[in-house]
């Protein structure tokens, strides 16, 4: 039988379309229990590819001979030897194009809205690492928040659609991903807004993004209006555009909420954290719908594959905001908590500026699920 | 560290250091070392478990200017 290649979109795809597929990833057991393609209706075997050089005979009754079959490994090379193996004792196999590494790039354009006056919103699922950035577009001209290192996407999206990007935004300091904001700013002679108190230690220009901050973009006053909303950092700053989005940056996702500890200031911020939920966003429409800058899980994916809720669903469903004791939510942001993002520390100082690490080294350090939130 | 048999692996990408390390691992004895030279960065990890699984024992390891190398004695 024939083996061929599937690519991350194709991937993508599946998991928007709630498909089958069985997946039978080659890495070693540590790689694949800490990071792997997740699916609603995936089936999954792992069993490192070094174990079966002499033949797939010990796996071969543990594979579905009715389902869809991928071979996944980290670069592609090895998950290409055992889907020809397969191939050759009679499946037919798809293996993923580029590996982990491309799964962990890939974005997915996704519409999330319509603006008043013309104009639309349009969220980029890094649907690998669960990291959601967004382009506001309304009149030839793009706004961008929480750009990632994958700048050319945004740059063909916008000349695709006709559209200027005059702004560029990061709602904070982020620690799970290298933010391709200021490139992309650079690039295009953009305004790069950062909030000032993330960027005590950058070293670079960058312009002051403050609360009560509106910006417009295009002529019909489509307004981004900025909303200090500190806890996952101390910068940390929402927006509100249109008086219809809420983008959340990563305070509030949606079945989770932002972690307080990644710049090692989890007792200090804790606070902060509670005060934007259960204080500012309270004073918010609960009709807004809360744009994340990130999924943990995905069943926090909409059927069209988008991310996003309504602020009022997310005050009735969402645990981290229902909690009335401030001693059971100080434990629950502060103890317990999952591991921290792979490289986390040097992915800041990236974001800082003070390291440039060539692009092998960044994708190496981006390698995992992005873990910024709790439940 | 003396080694009965170096490998060199620099600049193949896997599987390929392993299907060599493999197959070099084949024509040793038994507690006999051999030593394996990478560049690819998935094969410090993988070297790390195929070695557990196949019942070798990986000795020592160290980065040298971008290469890895493994002392690996055969189980």
């Amino acid at each position: 039988m024939a083996f061929k290649a599937m690519t991350s979109k194709e991937v993508t795809k599946k998991v928007f379309n709630k498909e089958n597929l069985f997946v039978l990833d080659v890495r070693n057991e540590s790689d694949f229990q800490d990071w792997k393609i997740e699916g609603r209706n995936f089936r999954y075997l792992n069993i490192p590819y070094f174990e079966l050089l002499d033949g797939i005979e010990e796996i071969m009754d543990k594979i579905p001979a009715d389902q869809e079959i991928l071979v996944v490994c980290a670069k592609e090379g090895s998950s290409v030897m055992v889907a020809e193996m397969l191939s050759d004792a009679g499946l037919d196999v798809s293996y993923l194009q580029g590996g982990m590494k491309a799964w962990s790039e890939h974005l997915e354009p996704v519409k999330v809205g319509d603006l008043k006056d013309g104009g639309e919103v349009y969220q980029f699922v890094r649907i690998g690492k669960g990291c959601l950035s967004y382009m506001v577009i309304s009149n030839g001209e793009a706004a961008i928040i929480d750009a990632t290192r994958m700048t050319d996407l945004y740059l063909e999206f916008a000349e695709g659609i006709g559209a200027t990007i005059t702004h560029v935004f990061d709602t904070h300091l982020h620690a799970d991903h290298i933010s391709g904001g200021r490139a992309i700013a650079e690039q295009t002679n953009a305004t790069y807004w950062l909030p000032p108190k993330d960027a005590t230690e950058v070293t670079f220009d960058y312009e002051p993004l403050e609360g009560g901050i509106d910006v417009t973009i295009g002529e019909t006053k489509i307004n981004i209006h900025s909303l200090y909303s500190p806890g996952h950092t101390i910068g940390s700053t929402s927006f509100v555009v249109d008086e219809k989005f809420l983008l959340s940056g990563d305070i509030l996702f949606i079945d989770s909420i932002g972690r307080p500890d990644l710049a090692g200031k989890a007792e200090d911020w804790v606070g902060d954290l509670r005060e934007s939920l259960y204080t500012r966003y309270r004073e918010l429409s609960e009709e807004l719908v809360v744009l994340p800058a990130h999924f943990m899980i995905i069943d926090e994916l909409n059927d069209d594959g988008s991310v996003a809720e309504k602020l009022g669903t997310l005050f009735e469903k969402n645990h981290g905001l229902n909690i009335e004791d401030e001693n059971e939510f100080r434990k629950l942001v502060t103890e317990n908590l999952p591991p921290q993002p792979n490289a986390y520390q040097e992915i800041r100082e990236t974001n800082m500026g003070k390291i440039n690490p060539d692009t092998e080294k960044q994708r190496e350090m981006e390698i995992g699920p992005n873990r910024c939130a709790v439940r | 560290m003396e080694a009965n048999k170096v490998l060199d692996a620099k600049g193949l990408a896997c599987p390929m250091p392993i299907v060599k390390t493999k197959k070099a691992m084949n024509e040793l004895e038994s507690g006999q070392v051999l030593e394996v030279h990478a560049t690819d960065k998935g094969a410090k990890n993988d070297l790390t478990a195929w070695a557990k699984s196949g019942g070798h024992e990986l000795i020592k390891h160290e980065e040298e200017n971008d290469v890895f190398k493994f002392w690996i004695k055969k189980g």
